[in-house]
């Protein structure tokens, strides 16, 4: 619900941020149109693609098609939120596999593959694909996603460990 | 006064008759069993063949469920209850793009659950997601599969609630009557068609089949 009329108080990487818009427009307009936050990106604009993947309250939202009035009062995680240091298993695991090519869906791609991990610290190439194939890279990077993301899910559990 | 010996004959004449008045107690005990289970099954069958149904009754059933059998396999209704864990989409049915999957719960896996795209009303434009609050398919555990099915089929596994998420007639009547999920089939979202009948038709249609006795149509012959 809007505090006022139009003016939405969000949650955005754990800090209180206040907007006025109408209440059907995306969250990935206010996110970057707004906010300023530009690592998610806008791909297709009808949830087809996976580039805008947020999270809220926890799942792999598509922003392209959230309103901003269904994300009142919940927690909207973007890809600069993953990790305060940038140091997510996921971001770990992308930087050492060299995952991107030319990397405009690797927001989405991460953001989506949080998800899988935290509801499946060990996947199979099954659950995998299973979790990412609502993400379409062009660049035709899967081999590499699927590689970090078995890389990221050893680091979370040696991290775990420690 | 009785003598011993012929005590001794007495009792000796009296077990014959009492070895067979335990087999006729056993014989009659067994038929018991026998036409209670009879009985049983009987019991069964009258949830099908109810007598005070005429066959005037069982043919305005069995034409009204066809009616019926129109809806629940059109696309807007059938998309959502596919035969493998893959839910359809469009009026051709084709497998879900993204590779959607119905998960345990029947909301999706992972970063692919329903709501993640769909919100809860439907988006304008053409090839935008549908909307419901209560978007989903039906649980893995009870997959309430319509692609396939034959009116007989279908009619059977309706009224079953091992096989119709537990629910009785009166929860199917209410079901179809006014979940917001089921009324979503007729707004769809734009570029899609409505189910074959409007959802009064469809509600009358699925009550006449009811209140004439829940006849299914007779299995197609092979």
């Amino acid at each position: 619900m809007p505090i006022t009329d139009n003016t939405y108080l969000l949650h955005i990487n754990h800090k209180e941020i206040r907007v006025t818009v109408q209440p059907e427009m995306p969250i990935l307009w206010v996110l970057r149109d707004i906010i300023g936050l530009t690592g998610t990106k806008f791909g297709c604009g009808m949830a087809q693609c996976g580039a805008c993947t947020i999270h809220l309250d926890g799942e792999a939202v598509r922003s392209c098609v959230t309103p901003v009035s269904r994300a009142a009062g919940k927690g909207i995680i973007t890809i600069e939120g993953l990790s305060p240091q940038g140091n997510h298993p996921l971001q770990q695991a992308w930087a050492e596999v060299n995952v991107p090519q030319c990397g405009y869906c690797q927001a989405g791609q991460i953001m989506s593959a949080a998800v899988l991990l935290r509801e499946n610290p060990e996947p199979t190439d099954q659950d995998i694909d299973d979790a990412m194939s609502g993400n379409i890279c062009r660049c035709g990077t899967y081999l590499r996603i699927r590689k970090a993301i078995h890389l990221a899910a050893a680091i979370q559990k040696s991290r775990a460990k420690q | 006064m009785i003598s011993r010996n012929s005590k001794e004959k007495l009792i000796g004449s009296t077990r014959p008759y009492k070895r067979y008045c335990y087999v006729i107690a056993s014989i009659i005990a067994l038929l018991t069993l026998v036409n209670m289970s009879a009985f049983k099954s009987e019991s069964r069958l009258a949830k099908f063949v109810n007598p005070r149904f005429s066959k005037q009754d069982s043919t305005i059933s069995k034409k009204a469920f066809l009616q019926v059998y129109r809806v629940l396999m059109s696309p807007r209704c059938m998309n959502c209850h596919p035969l493998g864990d893959i839910p359809l989409q469009g009026d051709d049915s084709h497998l879900h793009f993204q590779g959607v999957k119905r998960g345990p719960d029947g909301t999706g896996l992972y970063a692919l659950k329903c709501s993640n795209c769909h919100q809860s009303h439907n988006l304008p434009g053409l090839h935008m997601p549908p909307g419901n609050p209560k978007w989903h398919l039906p649980p893995a555990n009870m997959k309430m599969v319509f692609q396939g099915r034959t009116p007989h089929q279908l009619a059977l596994q309706l009224l079953d609630k091992k096989r119709n998420g537990g629910r009785s007639v009166k929860a199917l009547i209410d079901h179809i009557t006014s979940d917001t999920l089921v009324l979503s089939g007729w707004t769809p979202a734009e570029g899609v068609s409505k189910p074959p009948l409007t959802h009064k038709a469809f509600v009358n249609a699925f009550n006449e089949w009811i209140n004439h006795g829940a006849v299914s149509p007779d299995p197609e012959k092979k």
